[in-house]
């Protein structure tokens, strides 16, 4: 299909939604996206009409909602390029499927000395569990570092990937934008006998995303920052690694048989998926995901590099060395994430302002206060774009920064 | 809607411009750091405390214009006081800067709050309440080492 901005626009009841008589400016997609009315009908009527419990009961409104729950981790298979359907992990959010496979991977892997690299840009929830790790075991954290522009600095990768175990990244920035070379970063780190472990949290929503030809071996997302409901984080790990992995929680679901003297696992994926999980928010991500798909991610993408190009013309031209946009210039090189620096102005004064137009961005460390010590600031405003938001919305942002100046 | 001018009075941004008492004190005096770990602001209070009294008090640190000018404005307000006294003015303080009605049943009435009412605007502005007592919640940090 060509791609609309104005019919995309239809899908989306919040955007029609004025505050104080003013339209609504949501440029915080990168934090948490909206949803489209056909994701919203989906959970309605799942709740209205089909909710029940799955895996467990025999009665057919049960075994219709098993059917419901399973045909969205088939639909995220596909969505994903994964081998297998099975390889699809449910988790309660991104942060616990990083956690997953740190806590399970790691502890059956990594030993004291161990290395594993990291990058400068990582989310907080691709650094802590890793730091939890190294006072458990004792292991070795090195770091990617960056060039001036936000991109990683990959002059010494191989020397970096030395002895390495596990190289964990995210395959876009999110503070920066930078799209990262996954394809290049997971071979490097197979030539270096690690495994490769992707946060591709930012990246799933807005573009097409295969993880067979990434070469990654374990893939993290959310539903909730592709248009599907919160509560539910996405892992795809190979099969034969999430095999050999011991469980991360203990409980229902999870088990082939319990005893007074112990337990066997059940067979992937319902090994790692303990307890009842966000019935109802699987099943509705679906509509996300077939939503996606028919707007076509090739389409999204082309149409985010269209903001991109607007918005970075836009803020240089208007407002030229007082503001400062942190990582690439190059359209091709990011996505429509944009952390920035203006005229001396703090991110929440600058933010509150926004607000007065209701211009929607953050402020704030973005859970990445390591990268943030590196690029000089304890805090930056982000405004991030998705496929619902125009060029339009772009001149309102920098109307908005415009006006910020006369109170400070 | 809560205007922009309830937040930003001019005596809030004239001690963000021009912040009083930035900057650290040598030992014998002790600090305290405090962190809004929302927004990554950070402040570090310096305070002097001799015979009972706050005789000197520095902060430094970065943030945005209400937790900058809040603090600026408490170093002001507990200068040379008593550590009772400031206590008290803080204890005040933090119930101009409370949702809770419960809590102005118990208003010390005796306090005035001088230019530090300029910030009551705040309170109309929830998410910024704490960046308004970050110095202060820190403050008491600072006496509570001081009182080690």
């Amino acid at each position: 299909m060509t791609f609309d901005v104005a019919t995309i626009r239809k899908d989306f009841p919040v955007l029609h939604r004025l505050v104080n008589d003013k339209p609504l400016v949501y440029l915080d997609s990168a934090n948490t996206s909206q949803k489209p009315q056909v994701v919203i009908d989906a959970l309605s009527n799942f709740m209205e009409h089909g909710y029940a419990p799955i895996n467990r009961s025999a009665y057919q409104l049960a075994a219709e909602a098993t059917d419901a729950f399973e045909a969205t981790r088939s639909a995220l298979a596909t969505f994903i390029n994964a081998p297998k359907v099975n390889e699809v992990v449910f988790t309660k959010n991104a942060t616990e499927a990083l956690n997953l496979v740190i806590m399970s991977w790691g502890r059956a892997n990594l030993t004291a000395g161990d290395a594993v690299l990291l990058t400068h840009m990582e989310h907080h929830a691709n650094i802590v569990p890793w730091h939890m790790l190294v006072a458990e075991r004792g292991i070795q954290l090195r770091w990617v570092p960056l060039t001036s522009d936000g991109q990683l600095e990959l002059t010494n990768l191989d020397e970096l990937l030395k002895d390495v175990k596990a190289f964990s990244f995210t395959s876009m920035s999110n503070v920066l934008g930078t799209i990262n070379p996954v394809q290049r970063l997971c071979a490097a780190a197979r030539k270096a006998g690690a495994i490769a472990i992707v946060d591709a949290c930012q990246s799933v929503p807005h573009q097409p995303t295969d993880v067979q030809n990434w070469g990654a071996d374990f893939v993290v997302f959310s539903s909730h920052k592709m248009c599907g409901p919160s509560g539910v984080g996405v892992l795809w790990g190979r099969e034969s690694l999430l095999e050999a992995m011991p469980p991360f929680l203990g409980g229902g679901n999870m088990i082939a048989d319990v005893r007074l003297d112990g337990f066997t696992t059940a067979e992937v994926p319902a090994k790692f998926e303990a307890g009842t999980p966000a019935i109802a928010e699987v099943v509705a991500l679906r509509s996300a995901v077939q939503y996606l798909t028919q707007v076509g991610m090739n389409n999204i993408r082309q149409h985010e590099i269209e903001i991109s190009t607007y918005v970075l013309n836009t803020l240089t031209s208007r407002f030229g060395n007082d503001i400062t946009i942190h990582g690439p210039t190059n359209p091709e090189l990011r996505g429509a994430t944009f952390s920035f620096a203006f005229r001396g102005i703090h991110p929440h004064d600058l933010s509150q302002v926004l607000d007065q137009t209701n211009v929607c961005v953050r402020a704030g460390h973005h859970c990445a206060k390591p990268l943030m010590k590196i690029l000089g600031a304890n805090a930056t405003v982000r405004a991030s774009f998705y496929l619902y938001n125009t060029t339009h919305e772009a001149d309102a942002l920098a109307d908005a920064l415009d006006s910020a100046s006369d109170i400070f | 809607m809560a205007g922009l001018e309830d937040l930003y009075r001019e005596i809030i941004l004239d001690h963000y411009r021009t912040p009083r008492n930035r900057g650290e004190l040598e030992a014998p005096a002790v600090s305290a750091e405090g962190h809004n770990p929302l927004c990554g602001d950070e402040i570090r209070i310096f305070i002097d405390v001799k015979d009972g009294l706050v005789s000197d008090v520095r902060f430094n640190g970065s943030g945005c214009s209400i937790s900058q000018s809040s603090a600026s404005m408490m170093t002001t307000a507990v200068k040379g006081k008593p550590v009772d006294q400031v206590r008290a003015i803080v204890k005040r303080f933090k119930q101009m800067m409370t949702l809770d009605e419960d809590d102005n049943a118990t208003i010390d009435e005796s306090i005035n709050l001088g230019d530090l009412e300029a910030l009551q605007g705040v309170v109309k502005f929830p998410v910024r309440i704490k960046c308004a007592t970050l110095g202060w919640n820190t403050l008491l940090d600072a006496l509570a080492e001081s009182g080690k």
